[in-house]
């Protein structure tokens, strides 16, 4: 069993803070320390065009301390020297991870102990810019259905996905409202009679209710937004307040059922 | 297979006018590089296309649109004492700044709004930088009754007042975007964020031949119009067809609407001209002369970025120049080398600017001032027999302030 596979053998919380913004690692160890099952460590991009003003902010307050893309690859193998159990995807847009080449990238997520990346801005149709690289290392393409994704297209989204599908539940950008309950879980019905790779819902989910009633239905939450404004807020002084939100957000999460 | 298939198969295989594919691509550039709530819409929006391309009735909607509200066809002008001035090949202008609205960029937004009611989105969003496109695409809102939305970087809001007013008086909502520089590549972002929120009812009209596939394609040959109609009246009017084709490059749209028409004439060069702003080794926005290719804003194509993928901003005294990428199409013919690209500078585009003033009675735009510039320089290297015809995309009424800022004139 891979690392991701193990995190979602029971519903899993999936934690999501900008590499760069405030004291990173610290940040993750929180996240950890709190019940994180699955960590997700955004790279920063001058155009976050999928974001909402948290995570925006967020990468503009990493890339204006430079932020570069060794540092995120000493960020994440530092994690993963100091968590060898807790599974690590890198979330991003597409120009940084490619502007090497796609397996100079693969490469560096191999050696880091990356266990899959979220492209945000590579759909299916483009998958050859980037998804070949990572499965020739092993790292999962972890893809996003939407709520416009329909019946006919979602096969070609799960083509050639792996390690979990992020079902992004609302059309829209990071961090505003959340989705009507009874849509996400039709949703995820749909997508769960589709795939036997995990299903994680995340997208305007902020609170341990929001959470525990979406943990009734699917193999994960994704928390980002939330978790960013307290970086915003506390900044070096963050991990504090990062644990106690996610701490209520993992027993949320591990009790919904 | 009879020999005539087989050739017309050959001439396909062997013309620049072929691309994109069918995932978009044209070579490595172009294709559909957006996240996936967008997916299932560009797809869509290409399906409405291809139907409108196949029914004459939107054809013929456009051609009118074009000819009775737009003004085309738009003259071919020979610049007799610009030529006599620079000494060497004839110069002649196709006059799109004689446009509605004073640009080429009006041809785009009539076709994109007809395909938008065609498809019954009720509500248009467009970016904008120097605001050329946004009134543009603000005029047809009006023209049809659609509620328009216009995302402004609050820089370029505050540095082009008048093109504001002018959008507002039009009934448009135009929105400052203060994320990131708060310039044009904000402003696209912002645009993206809202289509991706509203994707049941609302139309993006991108005003270059850039982003996801199709409209790199789409924007293109609404613009051809500008070449379809400068051949006719090339080989009308002279009898034959240029030899140097020159227009400047933002995006690109008003150089492939001139260039795409005559690429398969290997007796016609083709000289795109990039912002050099203030010299290639400084701030400029020459993407193809000073980039490297990646992905943004729903393509890949040349980018002005630094060696971690981030975007760096683009300058030139031209605001509609100002942008960091390139339309993909022009990636594509920059490495197949059928057009040739060049820069110009910020200081020669302000003297292509007045020389076209003196010596024509025009008031050129500060995009197409880059243009004149490097005609310019490439006419006196030609023989008089030879014929340039450049692409006078926009007028520069729009442009005073700043020239008279930049030439150190108060007004």
């Amino acid at each position: 069993m891979t690392r991701l596979a193990n995190a979602f053998a029971k519903p899993a919380l999936v934690c999501f803070v900008t590499a760069g913004d405030g004291d990173t690692a610290a940040n993750l160890d929180a996240l950890v320390e709190g019940g994180a099952d699955v960590i997700e460590l955004g790279m920063p991009f001058t155009d976050p065009m999928a974001d909402g003003p948290a995570i925006q902010e967020a990468n503009i307050r990493s890339l204006a301390k430079g932020t570069t893309t060794a540092d995120i690859f000493a960020i994440a193998a530092a994690f993963r020297a100091r968590h060898p159990d807790t599974p690590l995807v890198l979330m991003g847009y597409a120009n940084p991870m490619i502007r090497r080449g796609p397996e100079w990238f693969a490469n560096q997520c191999e050696a880091a102990g990356v266990d899959g990346v979220i492209c945000v801005d590579i759909p299916p149709e483009e998958d050859a810019a980037l998804g070949p690289a990572l499965r020739a290392k092993g790292v999962a393409p972890i893809r996003l259905a939407t709520p416009t994704t329909d019946a006919a297209r979602l096969p070609q989204v799960l083509n050639g996905s792996g390690g979990f599908l992020y079902y992004v539940s609302v059309a829209g950008i990071t961090g505003k409202q959340q989705a009507a309950m009874a849509s996400i879980e039709d949703a995820v019905a749909r997508l769960k009679a589709a795939t036997d790779i995990p299903v994680a819902v995340g997208f305007g989910v902020r609170t341990p209710e929001q959470a525990s009633a979406i943990a009734k239905v699917a193999d994960g939450v994704v928390v980002g937004s939330a978790l960013v404004e307290l970086v915003a807020e506390h900044g070096e002084d963050a991990p504090a307040a990062l644990r106690e939100l996610t701490s209520a957000l993992a027993h949320a999460v591990h009790s919904a059922r | 297979m009879t020999d005539a298939t087989t050739d017309t198969m050959t001439d396909r295989a062997n013309s620049f006018r072929n691309q994109p594919d069918e995932q978009g691509h044209f070579g490595d550039y172009g294709g559909r590089y957006v996240a996936e709530t967008l997916m299932p819409l560009v797809l869509d929006l290409e399906r409405e296309y291809r139907a409108a391309q196949a029914d004459p009735a939107f054809k013929a909607e456009f051609d009118d649109l074009l000819e009775h509200y737009v003004g085309r066809p738009s003259p071919l002008y020979f610049a007799e004492r610009l030529t006599d001035a620079l000494g060497g090949a004839q110069v002649w202008f196709k006059r799109d700044e004689l446009n509605h609205t004073g640009a080429h960029k009006i041809n785009n937004c009539i076709g994109q709004i007809l395909l938008a009611i065609r498809m019954g989105k009720t509500r248009i969003i467009a970016e904008t930088g120097a605001g050329q496109h946004g009134v543009a695409t603000a005029t047809v809102c009006a023209r049809f009754g659609l509620p328009c939305v216009i995302y402004m970087g609050a820089t370029d809001v505050a540095r082009q007042q008048p093109n504001v007013f002018r959008m507002k008086l039009l009934g448009a909502e135009v929105i400052p975007v203060t994320s990131g520089a708060a310039t044009l590549k904000d402003a696209m972002n912002e645009g993206l964020r809202d289509w991706v929120a509203n994707v049941h009812d609302t139309f993006y009209i991108i005003g270059t031949a850039a982003g996801p596939h199709p409209y790199p394609e789409m924007v293109r040959d609404f613009q051809s119009i500008i070449g379809i109609e400068a051949r006719a009246q090339m080989l009308s009017r002279v009898g034959r067809l240029p030899d140097l084709l020159v227009a400047c490059i933002g995006g690109g749209s008003n150089a492939l609407g001139l260039f795409h028409p005559f690429l398969d004439d290997p007796e016609v060069k083709m000289l795109g001209v990039e912002a050099a702003g203030h010299g290639l080794d400084k701030a400029h926005a020459a993407s193809l002369t000073g980039g490297a290719p990646g992905v943004l804003h729903g393509n890949k194509t040349y980018l002005l970025q630094d060696e971690d993928g981030q975007i760096t901003e683009g300058h030139s005294i031209s605001a509609g120049l100002d942008y960091p990428g390139i339309g993909p199409e022009h990636a594509w013919l920059k490495e197949n080398g059928r057009v040739e690209y060049t820069s110009v500078t910020d200081d020669e585009a302000l003297e292509g600017f007045q020389l076209l003033c003196r010596t024509e009675g025009i008031i050129p735009a500060l995009e197409p001032s880059h243009a004149i510039a490097a005609v310019a320089k490439v006419a006196k290297t030609m023989p008089n027999d030879a014929i340039i015809l450049a692409n006078l995309c926009g007028r520069g009424d729009k442009d005073i302030f700043t020239v008279a800022e930049a030439l150190g004139v108060e007004i």
